[in-house]
C-alpha cells in the first residue's frame, strides 16, 4: 500500500497497484462532527476526478464526498454505513469509504502529501 | 446589524464553544462535547442552555391590559393565575402564527418569553393592542439560562430552595446572592427543568455552579435534536405567519373558552378550521432507514403524488435514529400512513409517526 495522499475536499487516498482506497480525514470528521449517516457508492460506478460519489451526515448538515481521483469504483464500505458512528473513529484506517480502480496514477500524484495537507488545514480553518 | 453577544459570551468561549451566527446573535452551536454527547448528557443528567437571545418582555397594567393582550393571544389570560405559564402564540387576523411564546402572569402583569428572530417584530404587533397606560420592557439586563434534565431538580434545589416544589408551567421569584431571580420548571427538551431568568451580572456565579455539579454547557446544536425529539416546534422552520394553530396541531394551546367566544386575530377562520378541519396538517415523519429527510425534503404518498414536505429533521440521538416533522396533506396524517421521502433525488421509504418522538418526564 503507497503513502496516503490527500485532497482540499478533506478526502484521503491510497493506493494499491491500479486500486484506491478512498476515505474522509481525521480533520474532516472533527469539522462535521458525530456523524449519523453514510452513503457510499455501488461497484460499477464511475465517478470523475471532484464528482459526487459518496454522502456524510452529521447532526449538523449533509454533505457530499467526492472522489479525488477518476475511476470505476469497486466496492463501497457497507460496515460503515451500518455504523455511521465508526467513521468519527477511525476515519483513515477502518472507516474507509470506497475502492476504485483508477485510470491515471498522475491524478494521485498530483494530491498533496500529508505534510503538505496539514498545512493546508492550517492555512484555511474552517 | 451588529452582531449581537449575550452577557456569556467569553464564558462559552472558554468552554470551547463553536459559535455560529443565530437570530442576530453570536450563539454556540456545540462545545467540546460535541451534539449527540450534550444531548445524551442532557437526557442522563443535566445540561444548560445560554438562552439569554430570547426576548423577555414585560408587561403592566390593569385589567384592561388583559383585553389587549387577549386581541392578540388566544389563551385565557384572565383566568391565567399568578405565577402561572402557559404555551401560546402571536396571532395575525388570517390567524397565522407570527411567533410562538410562553406567557407567565406576574404580581403586576405578564411576563413573555420571545423567539430571538421574532422578537422586535413581536412588540411591534402587541404594541398595536396596548393602551398609553400599559407599561413595557424589553428586558435586555436579564439573562435567561435553561436548566434541563432528570439531576436538574436536585442540583437546583441545592442551591435555591424552594424550586423543587414548583410544578410544570409554574414559577416564583427567589433570592440568589441578595438578589431577586424568577424561575420556572418549564424548558423546551421534554425533561423536567427549568428557566432561570437572572441578571447580567450574576450569571457567571450561577453558571460556575452548575458546571462544579457536572451540568454540561449544551448548544444549539443539541437543543434542536432534543426538542425535535419532544415533537415541539421550532419558529422559523415548523411555524410561521402562513400557518396557523390548527394546521401546527397546536389547537391544544388555544383556551377552550376563547375558541368559543373567539375575541381574537384570525378567530373567524380559525373557528372554521376546527369545525371542518385543516387541508394539510403537521405531523411526525419517521424515515424507515438511517437516512435522514432534513427541511424542504418532499413528501410522496405510496402511489407517487406529493403530499407534503419536511420542516425540520435530524438524526434522534436517544431515538438511535432519523426523526423529523413537517406537514402533509390531512387525509395521510394518520399514525402509521406509509410515505415516501426525497433524498437527493431517490424516494426512500417512511411512516407518519405519533409525537413525540421520546416521551417527556415534567412534574406535574
Amino acid at each position: 500500500m503507497s503513502e496516503k495522499k490527500f485532497s482540499k475536499k478533506h478526502e484521503w487516498v491510497s493506493l494499491d497497484g491500479d486500486v484506491a482506497t478512498v476515505g474522509i480525514t481525521k480533520h474532516a470528521t472533527e469539522m462535521l462532527g458525530d456523524i449519523v449517516f453514510v452513503e457510499v457508492p455501488d461497484a460499477g460506478k464511475a465517478v470523475e476526478k471532484e464528482g459526487q460519489a459518496a454522502v456524510v451526515e452529521s447532526t449538523k448538515a449533509a454533505s457530499d464526498v467526492y472522489s479525488p481521483i477518476s475511476g470505476e469504483i469497486t466496492e463501497g464500505n457497507k460496515a460503515i454505513a451500518d455504523d455511521p458512528g465508526s467513521v468519527n473513529t477511525d476515519p483513515e484506517g477502518t472507516s474507509w469509504f470506497f475502492k476504485l480502480k483508477i485510470k491515471d496514477k498522475g491524478e494521485y500524484d498530483s494530491l498533496m502529501s500529508k505534510e503538505e495537507y496539514d498545512k493546508f488545514c492550517k492555512e484555511n480553518p474552517s | 446589524m451588529e452582531v449581537q453577544k449575550t452577557a456569556l459570551y467569553n464564558y462559552h468561549k472558554n468552554l470551547g464553544a463553536k459559535f455560529v451566527p443565530f437570530a442576530g446573535y453570536e450563539m454556540p452551536i456545540q462545545y467540546k462535547d460535541g451534539i449527540v454527547k450534550e444531548h445524551i448528557s442532557t437526557r442522563t443528567h443535566a445540561g444548560f442552555f445560554d438562552v439569554s437571545h430570547m426576548g423577555q418582555f414585560f408587561l403592566e397594567g390593569d385589567e384592561t391590559l388583559i383585553e389587549s393582550l387577549e386581541k392578540i393571544i388566544p389563551a385565557d389570560l384572565k383566568n391565567l393565575k399568578i405565577n402561572h405559564s402557559k404555551y401560546s402564540f402571536l396571532l395575525n387576523n388570517e390567524g397565522g402564527i407570527i411567533d410562538d411564546l410562553i406567557i407567565t402572569r406576574t404580581e403586576k402583569g405578564f411576563c413573555i418569553i420571545l423567539n430571538a428572530a421574532c422578537k422586535e417584530n413581536d412588540i411591534k404587533q402587541i404594541s398595536q393592542f396596548l393602551k398609553k397606560h400599559h407599561k413595557h420592557l424589553l428586558n435586555n439586563d436579564l439573562s435567561l439560562i435553561a436548566l434541563q434534565g432528570p439531576k436538574s431538580v436536585e442540583i437546583l434545589e441545592k442551591l435555591i430552595s424552594g424550586v423543587a416544589n414548583l410544578k410544570f408551567m409554574t414559577g416564583n421569584n427567589f433570592e440568589y446572592e441578595g438578589e431577586n431571580l424568577y424561575v420556572t420548571r418549564s424548558g423546551y427538551t421534554g425533561e423536567d427543568g427549568f428557566e432561570i431568568s437572572i441578571s447580567n451580572t450574576k450569571v457567571e456565579k450561577l453558571i460556575d455552579y452548575l458546571i462544579s455539579n457536572e451540568v454540561k454547557p449544551i448548544g444549539l446544536g443539541a437543543r434542536d435534536t432534543l426538542r425535535l425529539e419532544a415533537g415541539l416546534c421550532l419558529y422559523g422552520h415548523d411555524l410561521n405567519e402562513k400557518i396557523n394553530p390548527v394546521e401546527a396541531n397546536l389547537k391544544w394551546a388555544i383556551a377552550k373558552k376563547r375558541k368559543e367566544v373567539g375575541g381574537f386575530n384570525g378567530w373567524e377562520k380559525i373557528k372554521n378550521l376546527l369545525a371542518n378541519g385543516s387541508e394539510k396538517i403537521r405531523v411526525g415523519i419517521k424515515p424507515d432507514g438511517k437516512v435522514i429527510a432534513r427541511e424542504n425534503t418532499k413528501i410522496f404518498s405510496p402511489d407517487n403524488n406529493e403530499i407534503g414536505f419536511v420542516t425540520s429533521g435530524t438524526f434522534g440521538p436517544s431515538v438511535n435514529a432519523p426523526v423529523a416533522m413537517g406537514y402533509v396533506k390531512s387525509e395521510f396524517s394518520e399514525v402509521g400512513t406509509s410515505i415516501q421521502l426525497e433524498v437527493r433525488g431517490k424516494k426512500y421509504g417512511g411512516k407518519i409517526s405519533e409525537l413525540p418522538f421520546y416521551k417527556k418526564s415534567y412534574v406535574k
